[in-house]
């Protein structure tokens, strides 16, 4: 359920208006796809600022943000801010495109639930995000080695056939 | 002149109340905590990773084990994103039974919930009422799954296949008796001096909060926030349904607990209307590539015989696209976000846990707490570790 | 090494049994519910199939007063060590029951964080499959390792090693 399609088309219409043409794209999917935008990196933090404060868009929580690795398609990666609106009723994404080894700026100055999903997606998928406040892996191990979510990773890990060993090593 | 410090503390992964393999380190002033970092990660499993080399019905296996006090709710929330993104129609007496067996589990779930909340607390009595509740509702999925914790039976396109002619019997019995368990237990609890003690005015979480943090679900609703998926989006002909939502005020420990006990009575209403107009017909859709034959057609029928291997074998082919099914769990919002390319296998599986959110925003809630409060407030949140670390 | 003819009187196969008999009626577990055949294990102690009239009533949340470890659920290798840990902690004679297939091999997460089965870390006595087993299976492999326990001799327990265990 997305929602009133007039509704959606009110706030894709502001965006432009707002940002221009050259930083937002409205994605054409059809059917019973979410509403989605793809948005300049740049950009980013003033468009998730926007689409919170607007009465016209008003949404609140961040239900989802989550990353998508396209693996051999350009770009690489695909950073996926998952909205929620309780006013209007309304669900919406907006992504970001980013390269290997680029960056992005925090998310969590306006949803503080940005933090652990932010820390999530380094974990997963190896993304930096400039002025987190504690970046660091949160469902692996700290010494773990690799993105496991990245396309080139195997599913059984890269040293699935030699025996497990625990060592006990002293109290940190 | 002494020097004084705080002292950190580790809630283990081994913990009797901790409700799985969660880590807490605190840090105290005495008996007040300053400051609280959960660790997770103590039961990741790759749930997204693997989904991407099973196909979709092979997946929905998977969807069971990640909040498995209620097996069901998960499948149903991956089916429905599965059918729209292939663009399925379901008949209305699979809708409804599903939100029969969904309303089932939500009382399966709030009674566990009930017992390890109480237990933690120190209500032990209330543990072996709760769990004599559940097994009656385990036998009833049981008898119609086949599996008392991890069902699947919620499939792509229906159900997995038709209810036995026994089961609305046994949910009439069952929904005429729980209404007076449900007095037994708010008897034992709700006007008990020693729970309203230490229950109330404990891990507040104001509303604001709970919005910025991300939370849904009864800790949302308990805080004044008047959102529920099934009345917000709603999903299997819950829009015919006759239902309130039960709203806190001040959210604290011991409206948390108000709202889930007034959410089960409100479940009992769902399922007595969903028993009284159960309509009759078909419970899976017309999709030949996507549905499995029956047993009795694959066992007579060389055609069926083929497809059913088709299918099992290669899955179907869904078109690209992105598609979000979501439900209300017992924990809150349970989402999956599936992105396809066109293959027989889901190019990615993003599961939206609940628990994950709420777990977030317990560090603020226990900020300025005693710690013997800790674990009263960890318990009234409900976390499942399995849907947190997938 | 074994037991000798001369060892085997009348009177250590008294105490033997004596102890034995002791030993297998009050195993008590340590809490150790990982995952979803937490659950289950919940419930076998509960009333419907109460796993406390064959002594293991006391569920101890410390391994120092505990003789039995009940691992349900996934052991994955972020939480290996913890478990070793726990292990050694508990004081002998100790056995361990491995509840559930993500116990005992795996189960179907064979994925990069999964460790394929508890035996590669612990020394495991009784295996209970299922995905998760009933109630009524855990307490079968309850009452197996009770037959365990009465074979056993107090001149000499023997400790099964694996080849990467040292010690």
């Amino acid at each position: 359920m997305t929602g009133e399609t007039k509704d959606i088309q009110k706030v894709t219409g502001k965006l432009i208006r707002q940002f221009g043409e050259k930083v937002i794209t409205i994605e054409d999917r059809g059917g019973s796809a979410i509403p989605s935008v793809v948005v300049d990196k740049a950009k980013i933090l003033e468009v998730l600022f926007f689409l919170k404060a607007d009465p016209d868009s008003a949404f609140d929580m961040l239900t989802d943000l989550f990353g998508v690795d396209n693996n051999k398609e350009r770009p690489r990666f695909e950073l996926i801010y998952f909205l929620n609106s309780f006013k209007n009723k309304m669900r919406f994404a907006v992504k970001v495109g980013l390269e290997d080894g680029e960056s992005v700026p925090t998310a969590s100055g306006i949803w503080k639930a940005a933090e652990w999903f932010e820390r999530e997606i380094y974990d997963m998928f190896g993304i930096r995000f400039e002025g987190h406040p504690d970046l660091r892996r949160i469902l692996l191990d700290e010494e773990f080695e690799g993105h496991p979510l990245r396309k080139d990773f195997p599913v059984e890990g890269p040293d699935f056939d030699k025996p497990f060993v625990v060592e006990l090593g002293e109290e940190k | 002149m002494a020097e004084t410090r705080f002292m950190t503390i580790n809630m283990g992964p081994q913990h009797p109340a901790t409700h799985g393999v969660l880590r807490m380190v605190l840090e105290l002033d005495g008996e007040i905590i300053k400051k609280s970092v959960p660790f997770i990660g103590y039961l990741h499993r790759g749930v997204e990773k693997l989904a991407e080399a099973r196909t979709y019905h092979q997946a929905l296996t998977l969807t069971d084990r990640l909040d498995y006090t209620n097996g069901l709710s998960n499948n149903l929330a991956y089916c429905l994103a599965c059918e729209k993104l292939v663009g399925l129609e379901i008949p209305k007496r699979a809708q409804y039974l599903r939100v029969i067996l969904c309303e089932l589990q939500r009382l399966a779930a709030h009674l566990l919930w009930l017992a390890t909340h109480a237990l933690d607390i120190g209500a032990m009595t209330v543990l072996f009422y709760a769990f004599r509740e559940r097994e009656t509702i385990l036998t009833i999925v049981e008898n119609v799954t086949g599996a008392r914790l991890t069902p699947s039976y919620i499939r792509i396109g229906g159900l997995a296949k038709d209810v036995p002619p026994e089961f609305e019997t046994m949910v009439e019995a069952f929904i005429k008796e729980f209404p007076k368990r449900i007095d037994e237990y708010e008897t034992l609890l709700t006007e008990n001096i020693i729970w309203k003690k230490r229950t109330q005015n404990i891990a507040f979480l104001s509303a604001e909060d709970a919005i910025n943090y991300g939370v849904t679900g009864p800790v949302l609703r308990a805080s004044g926030v008047n959102y529920d998926v099934r009345k917000a989006y709603p999903y299997s002909s819950y829009d015919e349904f006759d239902f309130m939502i039960p709203l806190g005020s001040k959210g604290d420990v011991y409206d948390r607990y108000v709202v889930r006990l007034q959410e089960m009575r409100q479940s009992i209403r769902i399922i007595s209307q969903g028993i009284e107009r159960l309509p009759d017909g078909p419970v899976n859709a017309h999709a030949l590539g996507v549905v499995p034959p029956e047993k009795e057609e694959v066992q007579h029928d060389m055609a069926a015989l083929i497809r059913h291997f088709k299918i099992m074998e290669e899955g179907f082919k869904p078109p690209a696209g992105e598609a979000y099914g979501a439900v209300e769990s017992p924990k809150g919002e349970l989402g999956f976000y599936l992105v396809s390319d066109g293959s027989n296998k889901p190019f990615r599986m993003r599961i939206r846990p609940p628990s994950f959110l709420n777990l977030g925003a317990v560090p603020k809630m226990i900020e300025g707490q005693m710690i013997a409060d800790v674990v009263a407030a960890i318990g009234s949140v409900d976390i499942v570790l399995g849907e947190i670390d997938r | 090494m074994g037991v000798t003819e001369a060892d085997k009187n009348v009177l250590v196969t008294s105490v033997d049994f004596v102890v034995n008999w002791a030993r297998k009626n009050s195993v008590w577990p340590v809490t150790f519910g990982l995952a979803c055949c937490a659950l289950e294990m919940m419930v076998a102690s509960s009333a419907t199939y109460d796993i406390a009239r064959f002594g293991a009533e006391v569920f101890r949340p410390s391994p120092r007063q505990s003789d039995l470890m009940i691992v349900a659920g996934t052991v994955t290798k972020k939480m290996a060590p913890i478990l070793k840990r726990i292990y050694e902690q508990m004081p002998e004679p100790k056995w361990v029951i491995a509840m559930g297939a993500c116990a005992c091999s795996g189960g179907i997460f064979r994925t990069y964080n999964t460790v394929q089965g508890v035996d590669q870390i612990v020394p495991v006595d009784v295996y209970v499959p299922g995905c998760p087993p009933r109630p009524e299976s855990l307490l079968a492999g309850l009452i197996k390792l009770q037959e365990k326990i009465q074979k056993e001799t107090i001149l000499e327990r023997e400790l099964i090693s694996l080849p990467k265990m040292k010690g």
